[in-house]
C-alpha cells in the first residue's frame, strides 16, 4: 500500500514536471496526424531528398545489381557471381590492389606524421607566423590534384626536370623516375607524401589548441622536458584526431586517380594500375559495365572494412 | 635562467628554419608553375647563332629569364643612348618588347588559340550554380534534421548519413547509363544535378543548426511568421559562418572535379579547365610553357578564394570533422 502511494505521487509528480509527452506512433492514425501537422517539414527536405534518391540511391543499389549481371543495352541478364570471379582471377586487378595497397601503406602513415610534427612545430609559434606557415602548408592541398600532377610529371621529366637536376647536384645520375616499372610507382609514392597533408595540419591544430594547459604546467613542474610532455601529453590526447585523420586519408588513398591518369595512365606495364583507375578503364574505355560494378563493390567493401575497424577503435577509446 | 633563455631562442630559430625549409619543399612546385609559365620560350641574344629556349634547358632556369634579361637589356638601352649610339638602344628597346611578348606568349595562346576562356567560364558558373544550389537545398534540409520532430527523421538522416561512407566510384557506371538515358550526356546538367545531390553539406548543415536557440525560432513563430518565413529571415542569417564554411568547400570541390567530367563531357566547348588541361596535355603538341600556364589560369582562382577565405577553410574543416 506504502510502495503504491509514493509511486502514485511520483506518477503525479512526473506528469506534472516532464514536458508533454514525445508523440508515440503507435496509432496509424495518430503517425497521419503528426505527419500531416509537420507537412513543413517534408516540403524543407523534399528538393534534397528527390536528387538524393535519384542520384545517390538508386544508383547504389543499381551498382549492387550491375555487378551481378551481363550488360547488355537491350536488357541485362543475371550472370550470378561471374563478375565477382573475373575480378578476383584477373591479373591486372590483383595488381592494382597491390599498388593501391603499398601506395596506401607508405602514404598514409607518413603523411600523418608529418602533419603531427609540422602542426606540432607551428603551434607554439605568435598569432603572425601561425597564419604564415598555415596557408604555405594548406595552399597545395586548394589546388587542383590535376594541376599538381601535370607539374610534377614536368619536374620528373628525365632530361629536363628538376629532379634530375637536383640529383646532378649530388653527383648522382639521372633517373628515368616515370618511365620504368621500378621507379613509376615510388615516384608517386614520394610525390604524395611531399604534398603536405593541408587537413591533418589544420586539425591537429585546432585539436592542439582545445587541449588544457594545467596539463603542460603540471608537467613542467614534474620535470618534464619538451620532448616528453609531447610524447605523453600531446600525442595521446590527440588520439581521437589521428584516427580520423588516418581513416579520412586512406580512404582518399585507396581512390586515388588523378595523379595515374595524369602522370602515368596505370603504366608501364601496370606498375602504377590503382583500383580506381582500373574500374575507370574497365567501365569506360572497354565498356564492362558489370565488370566495373563488381570491381567498385569490391572497392567498397575494402573501404567499409577499414572504416569499421577504425569506428571501433575510435569508440573504444572513448 | 640565462642558460635556459638561449636555449629556447636557439630551439625557436632552429623551429623557423625547418619550417621554412618545409613550406619551400610545399610550395616549390605551385613555384614551378608559375615559373614554368613565364619562362622564355624564344629568345636570341647579342651573340647568339639561333634562338634558345629555357623551358627545356638543361639545366633548368630556376626562375622565368625574362626578369633578368629585361632589365640587362634596360641597362644597355640606357648606356647605348647616354653613348649616343641610337642604333644599338633601338635594338635593346626591341628585344626587352620581344621579351614580353614572349615571357606572356602563352596565356595570349590560350585565349587566342585554345578554348579556355570558355573552359574557364564553364567551371566558374557550374561551381557557382551548384554552390548556391547546395547552400540553399543542405540548409533545409539541414534545419528540419536539426530542428524538428515529425515521423521518419531520423530513418532518413541515418539513410543519408551511410551513404557518406560509400565511395564516389561506386555510382560511375549506373551513373553514366542514367545520364545516358536521361539524353543529358555530355550536356552540364550531367555534372549539376549529381553535384547538387552529395550529402555531406545536409550533415554539416545539422550539426551547425543545433547550435540555433530554439527560443528565438519559437518567437518567430508566436509572431506568426511562417516555417518558410523563420527559415529565411531567422534561421538563415544566423547559420551564415557554416554556410561560408560549406560555400566554399562546395566550390572547391567542383572547380577541382575531374573524374566525372572526363567521363561525362565530350565536347569541347563544355569543358571544365581540369578536363580541358588534360586534353591540352593529351594533345601532346602542347609545350610545357602552354601546359603550366594553363595550370596557372586553374589555380589562380582557388588560391585568391583560399587567401581572402582562409578562416573559413578552417572552420569548415573543424566543424566537419569534430564528432561530438
Amino acid at each position: 500500500m506504502e510502495g503504491n502511494k509514493a509511486l502514485a505521487s511520483t506518477a503525479a509528480r512526473d506528469r506534472d514536471l516532464k514536458p508533454p509527452k514525445k508523440p508515440s506512433y503507435n496509432h496509424k492514425r495518430s503517425v497521419w496526424r503528426e505527419m500531416k501537422k509537420n507537412y513543413a517539414s517534408y516540403l524543407f527536405l523534399l528538393p534534397k531528398l528527390t536528387l538524393f534518391t535519384l542520384f545517390i540511391a538508386f544508383p547504389v543499389v543499381w551498382a549492387l545489381v550491375l555487378s551481378f549481371q551481363q550488360y547488355q543495352v537491350n536488357g541485362s541478364f543475371f550472370i550470378g557471381l561471374d563478375n565477382y570471379i573475373a575480378v578476383f582471377q584477373s591479373d591486372a586487378f590483383m595488381e592494382a590492389l597491390e599498388n593501391t595497397a603499398l601506395f596506401t601503406a607508405v602514404t598514409v602513415p607518413f603523411n600523418i606524421i608529418s602533419s603531427l610534427v609540422v602542426a606540432s612545430l607551428i603551434f607554439p609559434l605568435g598569432k603572425l607566423s601561425q597564419n604564415f606557415f598555415r596557408s604555405a602548408f594548406y595552399l597545395p592541398t586548394v589546388t587542383s590534384m590535376v594541376i599538381i600532377a601535370m607539374v610534377w610529371r614536368w619536374m620528373y621529366n628525365y632530361d629536363f626536370g628538376l629532379f634530375n637536376h637536383i640529383l646532378g647536384w649530388f653527383g648522382i645520375e639521372a633517373v628515368n623516375w616515370l618511365g620504368q616499372s621500378s621507379t613509376a610507382l615510388w615516384a608517386l609514392i614520394i610525390m604524395q607524401c611531399l604534398i603536405p597533408f593541408g587537413v591533418g595540419i589544420i586539425m591537429y591544430l585546432a585539436s592542439m589548441g582545445a587541449i588544457s594547459n594545467t596539463l603542460y604546467e603540471a608537467a613542467t613542474i614534474d620535470g618534464a622536458g619538451a620532448i616528453k610532455k609531447w610524447f605523453y601529453i600531446t600525442i595521446p590526447l590527440l588520439k581521437p584526431t589521428t584516427l580520423y585523420l588516418v581513416l579520412l586519408s586512406t580512404i582518399g588513398s585507396f581512390q586515388v586517380f588523378t595523379q595515374i591518369i595524369m602522370m602515368t595512365g596505370g603504366g608501364p606495364d601496370n606498375a602504377t594500375e590503382t583500383l580506381v583507375h582500373l574500374i575507370y578503364k574497365t567501365g569506360f574505355r572497354d565498356f564492362e559495365f558489370g565488370l566495373a560494378a563488381a570491381q567498385s563493390v569490391v572497392l567498397f567493401l575494402i573501404i567499409l572494412v577499414f572504416s569499421v575497424i577504425q569506428f571501433r577503435m575510435l569508440r573504444h577509446d572513448e | 635562467m640565462y642558460k635556459k633563455d638561449r636555449f629556447d631562442k636557439l630551439n625557436k630559430a632552429l623551429i623557423y628554419v625547418m619550417l621554412f625549409f618545409f613550406s619551400i619543399v610545399s610550395l616549390l612546385p605551385l613555384y614551378w608553375v608559375f615559373s614554368t609559365s613565364m619562362q622564355l620560350s624564344s629568345y636570341e641574344g647579342p651573340e647568339m647563332e639561333r634562338p634558345v629556349s629555357y623551358v627545356d634547358s638543361n639545366p633548368p632556369k630556376m626562375y622565368p629569364m625574362g626578369f633578368e634579361l629585361y632589365f640587362e637589356h634596360w641597362g644597355d638601352a640606357r648606356e647605348a643612348k647616354k653613348a649616343g649610339n641610337l642604333e644599338e638602344a633601338q635594338y635593346h628597346r626591341e628585344q626587352m618588347d620581344h621579351i614580353v611578348d614572349n615571357t606572356f606568349s602563352s596565356f595570349v595562346a590560350l585565349f587566342q588559340k585554345h578554348d579556355i576562356g570558355k573552359w574557364f567560364f564553364n567551371s566558374f558558373y557550374i561551381a557557382v550554380v551548384v554552390t548556391f544550389g547546395i547552400l540553399l537545398l543542405d540548409s533545409m534540409a539541414g534545419y528540419v534534421l536539426a530542428k524538428k520532430r515529425f515521423p521518419g527523421r531520423n530513418i532518413i538522416f541515418w539513410v543519408i548519413i551511410s551513404t557518406m561512407m560509400i565511395p564516389g566510384q561506386v555510382t560511375l557506371v549506373p551513373m553514366f547509363i542514367m545520364i545516358r538515358d536521361l539524353g543529358i550526356m555530355d550536356t552540364h546538367w550531367a555534372l549539376i544535378l549529381p553535384d547538387l545531390s552529395m550529402v555531406f553539406g545536409v550533415f554539416l548543415m545539422r550539426q551547425y543548426m543545433y547550435s540555433i536557440p530554439d527560443e528565438l525560432l519559437e518567437a518567430s513563430k508566436i509572431d506568426g511568421a511562417s516555417e518558410w518565413k523563420t527559415f529565411w529571415t531567422v534561421v538563415l542569417p544566423l547559420a551564415k559562418p557554416g554556410l561560408a564554411a560549406l560555400g566554399i568547400f562546395t566550390f572547391m570541390n567542383v572547380w577541382n572535379s575531374f573524374l566525372w567530367p572526363i567521363i561525362v563531357l565530350n565536347n569541347a566547348d563544355l569543358y571544365t579547365l581540369p578536363v580541358g588541361l588534360k586534353t591540352l596535355q593529351d594533345a601532346n603538341l602542347a609545350s610545357f610553357k602552354l601546359l603550366m600556364s594553363g595550370a596557372a589560369i586553374a589555380a589562380i582562382p582557388m588560391i585568391i578564394v583560399f587567401l581572402i577565405f582562409q578562416r573559413y577553410f578552417v572552420k569548415g574543416l573543424t566543424l566537419g570533422g569534430v564528432k561530438e
